[in-house]
């Protein structure tokens, strides 16, 4: 398993320092919760990580090699995958194109003109393993455009395990998902903590404090505290800044 | 971005076999022309389908980008110009041979499509139109400035191209077939190139650029490809047009060919292959028909397409579906 | 040699000013209206024989440049209003056909108007005649106006796109389209003034190029192309980008075709080099245009990519 190592990284849009040097360790194998209020910069945070936006400075080192000047595309080769906050699916694709395309990312050439791509045997029981963990095999055949929103959330993740990282980053996988899908989908989750490191954005504070191993809270750009779930559910400081409003708004 | 290019650019999901279907149809009935216009003893019309197939090629290697890669190339009768002059330039140092000819097309084509694409996918939406169109444009004052292929009045050729050291081209008749089996073996390549891997990752960058960034693959090396691939299919309507026309000009890579390509691929329906097939014929019967009835066909085609585009935006193939729907209901 | 670069130094800017003023709406309306127009070519044309028909009626270049303007004002609002409009929410391919169309019907609808014989517009009496420039040299006056009107439109525009509250809204909407509509702006009607503006700019430049070119159906096409050219290398939506493109690309398209054999032959022998410059003089332009987009994708002013 792999390790990210986050160090001073800046992001501003013009006056507005959306990402003020920060600095994480994100250990092999845990799960890094990072939760925030609304505009604390999470996305953005999410965004520079993966390589879909570029950092003004800082640096970023996947198993203690720098990825900072790399591009999206070769971050994901070296293991690095994403999750979209707002769904990003081929709409016109298949459930099972959607995922054996990403397969295909990470098997052989893409490069390749003439053998017809649907009746390629091992990518597609690559992108059934891969649904059938998101649990979605049941809604192979269906067209990606005609899925429900927990559907879509759910093809969002097997897309990126098809990816076969080796960091997940997970942004707000649980958006929009409510009651029992939620439960399902955060006991799914669950099942992959074994398997990659995971970096996690996430609103439902349930769900953040039964998965994850560490919490960070990004509060305006800025990390304000790290540790276990409890730490940081007993932090004064994030109580005032992040915790107790968000109970108020809960009730 | 290019997603924004085309909205409703996504084709309905078809199933492969009605691509192949109405495309071995449109075929067939090719086939039966020549016959038919022997039992008319109207040699015109072989000439005509000639045309027509040799267009019917340009404009399903323009879908290949457009419907498939949601490029918009409004320079793509610069490959027809560099089809037609690789046949009057090399003939005119003597090399007849088509497969030569041929040949020396898609090398102009490649290495053109490979500068001016690179640089023109360094854009998106607006910008990659007005650039294609830029360099399209490049190349046709180029052939306009070539007084040893009489520039901007053109070139006849002396003779037509020899397949395999025989003159047989000279009847108008194998000509049409020679096109016609060219256009059945490029769509079969097309066909197959849709449906590979290349293929899909190409449709995956036309549907969302930024999720096929995320599953790690560069959009700019695929429709890079896609761009060459389709620029050098182009090329080789161009050597069966300089034949069919036997003679070679600047105005085969101005820019209004190019929109009448695009429209060729509207006007079928985009991102099916066999709907390019179609469009050509459509539009240049159309064409036919209107300059039958009148001089100023032009302004009747093009009140046609403006008013295609603001009532059916889908083509004629959205047109009658559109009736076909109405009718259903009434 | 000094005489012939000046000469061609005027003839360069007098139709960089030109290019100027079709590029200016041209480069607005994509960059605020998101709209592909290839139809700005033939208002240039459709100014050109407004004019050339209302001097004619009435014996005056004046007048009919007078009478010219709110023709053109209602050419635009009309073209707007019928099919342009309808285009804003459709996508580029949809733009690229419907404008092709509207190409095809003004070129062939103006064979039927005027007819295909090429019409001449006088030169006005004041304007014609040379001045001397320096030493034997001598220049149109006419031509000097035509720079003198065209920077004066340019200033112009300047102060109205950087001083009033139109001018915000466009610099607004030619970076962000969103915040326009988010300022609650009627954009219909934004929309409609921006086109219609750009029409009469490029019904403008056509009817001021009239006394010194035949005024053909041919005439808009090649100025189309070469103004998108100086709307890309300037950067879409920036007037200032469509200013330095359109002197920068005049200026290489009018010098280089005279002065590029001259420098070849320094190179090459006399017949390879005039052959060679004569190949390379119209493919100039598009040479600068790769290189500038090779370099600056969003070109020399563009924000957006």
């Amino acid at each position: 398993m792999s390790s990210l190592e986050i160090r001073h990284l800046k992001k501003s849009f013009g006056a507005l320092k959306v990402t003020d040097d920060v600095s994480l360790d994100v250990r092999s194998g845990e799960l890094h919760a990072i939760i925030g209020p609304n505009g604390a910069g999470k996305t953005t945070f999410i965004s520079q990580l993966s390589g879909q936006l570029a950092s003004d400075s800082g640096d970023i080192l996947l198993d203690g090699q720098s990825i900072m000047r790399l591009s999206m595309p070769k971050r994901v080769h070296l293991g690095l995958a994403r999750s979209f906050q707002i769904t990003q699916v081929l709409p016109h694709f298949t459930v099972l194109e959607n995922v054996a395309v990403a397969v295909q990312a990470r098997s052989g050439s893409s490069f390749r003109f003439f053998s017809p791509v649907a009746g390629d045997a091992a990518l597609n029981a690559r992108a059934m393993a891969a649904l059938g963990e998101a649990g979605l095999a049941d809604r192979a055949d269906v067209q990606a455009s005609a899925l429900s929103h927990g559907e879509h959330r759910r093809l969002e993740l097997a897309i990126a395990l098809a990816t076969e990282p080796r960091v997940l980053l997970l942004d707000e996988p649980l958006a929009g998902v409510g009651g029992e899908d939620a439960d399902a989908f955060v006991a799914g989750l669950a099942r992959l903590k074994s398997r990659f490191t995971m970096v996690l954005i996430e609103h439902d504070m349930d769900a953040v404090f039964r998965l994850a191993d560490r919490v960070s809270v990004l509060v305006y750009g800025r990390i304000i505290a790290t540790g276990t779930p409890e730490e940081v559910r007993s932090d004064p400081q994030v109580r005032a800044a992040y915790l107790g409003e968000e109970e108020e708004e809960v009730a | 971005m290019a997603d924004a290019t085309i909205p409703h650019a996504a084709p309905m999901r078809r199933p492969l076999a009605g691509r192949v279907k109405a495309a071995v149809v449109l075929f067939a009935i090719f086939a039966a022309l020549p016959p038919v216009a022997a039992a008319l003893d109207d040699p015109f019309f072989v000439l005509i389908g000639t045309r027509i197939l040799a267009y019917a090629i340009a404009a399903m290697a323009l879908d290949l980008i457009l419907g498939y890669g949601a490029m918009v190339s409004f320079g793509h009768a610069a490959y027809l110009g560099f089809g037609t002059y690789a046949v009057a330039i090399l003939s005119s140092y003597g090399v007849h041979d088509i497969f030569l000819q041929t040949a020396a097309a898609i090398l102009v084509s490649a290495l053109f499509a490979l500068v001016t694409g690179a640089i023109s996918l360094r854009t998106r939406g607006v910008y990659f139109i007005m650039i294609t169109l830029a360099f399209g444009q490049m190349a046709f004052f180029f052939f306009i400035s070539l007084s040893a292929y009489g520039g901007d009045d053109g070139y006849g050729l002396a003779q037509r191209s020899t397949l395999l050291g025989s003159d047989m081209l000279e009847n108008d008749f194998a000509l049409f077939y020679a096109t016609l089996a060219t256009l059945v073996a490029l769509f079969w390549a097309c066909h197959r190139i849709v449906g590979s891997r290349f293929g899909r990752v190409l449709t995956g960058i036309r549907e969302n650029p930024t999720r096929m960034e995320a599953i790690g693959y560069s959009p700019f090396r695929f429709q890079l490809a896609a761009f060459v691939i389709s620029g050098c299919m182009t090329s080789i309507a161009g050597v069966f047009l300089a034949n069919q026309a036997e003679f070679v000009s600047p105005a085969f890579m101005s820019w209004h060919r190019s929109g009448e390509l695009i429209v060729m691929v509207v006007l079928g329906g985009i991102g099916t292959l066999s709907g390019a097939i179609g469009g050509a014929v459509a539009a240049l019967l159309l064409e036919e028909a209107l300059g039958a009835l009148t001089e100023h066909w032009r302004l009747w085609f093009g009140l046609f397409l403006v008013l295609m585009v603001l009532y059916s935006p889908n083509g004629i193939a959205g047109l009658v579906k559109q009736v076909a729907n109405r009718g259903r209901k009434s | 040699m000094t005489n012939l670069f000046v000469l061609q130094l005027l003839n360069g800017v007098q139709l960089g000013v030109l290019l100027f003023l079709i590029a200016a709406g041209l480069t607005l309306v994509f960059g605020i209206m998101d709209v592909v127009n290839l139809a700005h070519g033939v208002l240039y044309m459709v100014g050109a024989y407004l004019i050339a028909t209302f001097a004619a009626a009435t014996g005056s270049f004046w007048w009919g440049l007078a009478l010219m303007l709110p023709a053109a004002v209602v050419v635009g609002l009309v073209l707007e209003w019928v099919v342009i409009r309808r285009l804003y929410a459709r996508s580029h391919l949809d733009q690229v056909l419907a404008t092709f169309g509207l190409v095809m019907i003004a070129s062939e609808a103006v064979k039927i108007i005027w007819g295909v014989s090429p019409l001449a517009v006088p030169m006005p009496e004041i304007l014609s005649g040379s001045v001397p420039l320096m030493g034997p040299l001598q220049y149109p006056v006419y031509r000097i106006a035509i720079i003198v009107a065209g920077l004066a439109v340019a200033a112009g525009l300047y102060v109205v796109i950087n001083h009033t509250r139109i001018g915000m809204l466009l610099r607004a909407g030619a970076t962000d389209r969103m915040m326009v509509s988010a300022l609650g702006v009627d954009i219909g009607r934004l929309f409609a003034v921006v086109f219609t503006l750009g029409a009469v700019l490029a019904c403008l430049a056509g009817a001021l190029v009239a006394p010194i070119l035949s005024v053909d159906t041919g005439m808009g096409e090649s100025v189309l192309i070469l103004t998108f050219v100086v709307v890309v290398i300037g950067g879409i939506g920036s007037i200032k980008g469509a200013f330095f493109g359109a002197i920068l690309v005049a200026l290489v398209d009018t010098l280089g075709g005279v002065f590029g054999p001259i420098l070849l032959r320094e190179v090459l022998d006399p017949a390879a080099a005039g052959q060679a410059g004569r190949m390379l003089a119209p493919m100039l332009v598009y040479i600068l245009m790769a290189l500038i987009l090779f370099a600056k994708p969003a070109g020399m002013f563009g924000g957006r990519g």
